[in-house]
């Protein structure tokens, strides 16, 4: 609505027309010369924006444009690792964004892992040294987001989310070898603020091993909570 | 418990990536052109249009994500603009604004790239990562990490290399390679009595880069390698990657 009251009085192409018609009006009403002499001067310095623009003519330069396509997050959570229990795991993350569509992400995730059933129920053989119980992997991953959307709590608030499916390729370091690692997952992604955002995840990640006597793919499915935040 | 003592360092790091975010800079503004421009509730195509500036607004340039601008006219409603609505504006000099887009003349005039890549190295599965410079658009050179998981060791190589493209203007562009490096190869835990050795590496090899869009490509290459051992034997592996790269 502003704008077209503004569109009458102060566009430029019409403003001397305006003034024009204001100053005839304030003549009329009786004043002298002096008066009217008062109105012209009036109406010159009128010619001035009545709001300065703020900003000097310049080119808009991309570069200075605050890009946020790169994402960098923590995710903690819990990772099935197959005969070697359900334990806590904590990883880092950091996901470029090709498009809306499109992402590519890196995860490095670390993991403890218990004894098996066959090592508690014997009492004495240890499969694994300590240092070996240790798993970590890292994976390098191409993510789309297969359902953007909006979330609302109650009726005041709305939230941006994207539900994302992943797949990729990685490594698994565990029990002393490196094993080549297949990862599918799932996320999904709720926007607190622009730049802040909550991951929830599932993630299958799958790779040979031969701890256990005899080779053997083993699916080890991991359950994650993160906070990411876009620079 | 490696997970636990890790556990603060990623706060640490992920608390200063967030103070970034609160430093307050000075806006570009630019001018609607167009009879309106649309907000969008967010960086989407699918989000809703919520409201719309009028010709001749001012509107501050607040970030980017993606092809998608967020925006703030002066009375301080925000919302995400598309870059093709954004192009239609006019910048301060009344000039119209234009936001690059790489094609496939800056591919051939690149001076970096980098990417990852994946496949079989003798049988055994590769993942790599490397960086590139060029020096002239037919001449390169690449600094390569490698990964290789065998059934029976894990050889990280690191490699250097010149690489020299005939014809640096073609969408599909092959390439040949020549490089040294160093193989640092560690047998499998379940083995007995087999230590940790360092090799040296020479390799040729030959592959193609396809530019698919923007500042992508796809590269797949073939390198024989050749591993210099102390025995009587040098032990020699055949190379096959494909990979996704990016060029700046």
């Amino acid at each position: 609505m502003e704008n077209w009251i503004k569109r009458i009085f102060l566009n430029d192409g019409r403003r001397p027309v305006a003034s024009a018609v204001l100053a005839c009006a304030m003549a009329s009403v009786g004043a002298g010369q002096a008066m009217a002499e008062e109105v012209d001067a009036e109406s010159e310095t009128a010619v001035k924006p009545l709001i300065e623009p703020e900003v000097t003519p310049r080119r808009v330069q991309e570069d200075l444009i605050d890009t946020e396509d790169f994402e960098v997050g923590v995710f903690t959570g819990l990772m099935s690792v197959e005969d070697f229990g359900v334990n806590f795991v904590i990883g880092a993350r950091l996901a470029y964004h090709i498009n809306e569509d499109l992402f590519v992400e890196a995860n490095y995730g670390v993991t403890d892992t218990s004894e098996t059933s066959y090592e508690k129920l014997s009492g004495s053989a240890k499969l694994l040294k300590d240092d070996e119980r240790d798993l970590t992997y890292y994976n390098l991953s191409l993510g789309y987001n297969i359902f953007p959307g909006e979330i609302f709590l109650g009726s005041k608030y709305a939230f941006n989310t994207n539900f994302y499916v992943v797949g990729g390729l990685g490594s698994t370091q565990f029990a002393g070898d490196d094993r080549l690692t297949a990862n599918f997952g799932w996320g999904f992604q709720m926007l607190g603020t622009d730049w802040l955002s909550l991951h929830l995840g599932m993630r299958d990640h799958i790779f040979d091993t031969d701890i256990l006597g005899e080779d053997k793919k083993t699916h080890n499915l991991e359950m994650t909570t993160g906070l990411s935040v876009f620079f | 418990m490696l997970a636990v003592r890790i556990f603060p360092v990623l706060l640490v790091i992920l608390c200063c990536f967030s103070l970034k975010s609160f430093a307050e800079d000075e806006y570009q503004t630019v001018k609607v052109a167009e009879p309106y421009l649309e907000f969008r509730t967010g960086p989407g195509r699918g989000y809703p249009v919520f409201f719309v500036v009028e010709q001749d607004e001012q509107i501050e340039i607040l970030k980017r994500k993606t092809e998608w601008f967020k925006v703030r006219n002066a009375k301080g409603q925000e919302g995400w603009a598309s870059r093709a609505q954004m192009e239609m504006t006019l910048d301060g000099s009344g000039e119209q604004v234009a936001f690059k887009e790489p094609r496939f003349d800056d591919f051939s005039s690149r001076s970096w790239e980098g990417g990852v890549a994946t496949g079989d190295f003798g049988g055994a599965a590769v993942n790599s990562m490397y960086v590139g410079y060029l020096f002239t658009p037919n001449l390169s050179t690449e600094l390569w990490a490698s990964q290789v998981l065998g059934d029976f060791s894990q050889i990280m190589i690191a490699d250097l290399n010149i690489v020299h493209q005939p014809f640096p203007h073609w969408r599909i562009s092959p390439f040949f390679t020549l490089g040294t490096g160093a193989a640092f190869i560690k047998p499998k835990a379940t083995l007995v009595n087999e230590d940790n050795r360092v090799e040296e590496a020479v390799h040729y090899g030959l592959g193609v880069r396809w530019y698919m869009t923007n500042r992508y490509f796809i590269r797949m290459e073939y390198k024989d390698y050749v591993v210099f051992t102390d025995r009587d034997e040098n032990e020699e592996a055949e190379e096959w990657k494909i990979g996704l790269s990016v060029f700046f």
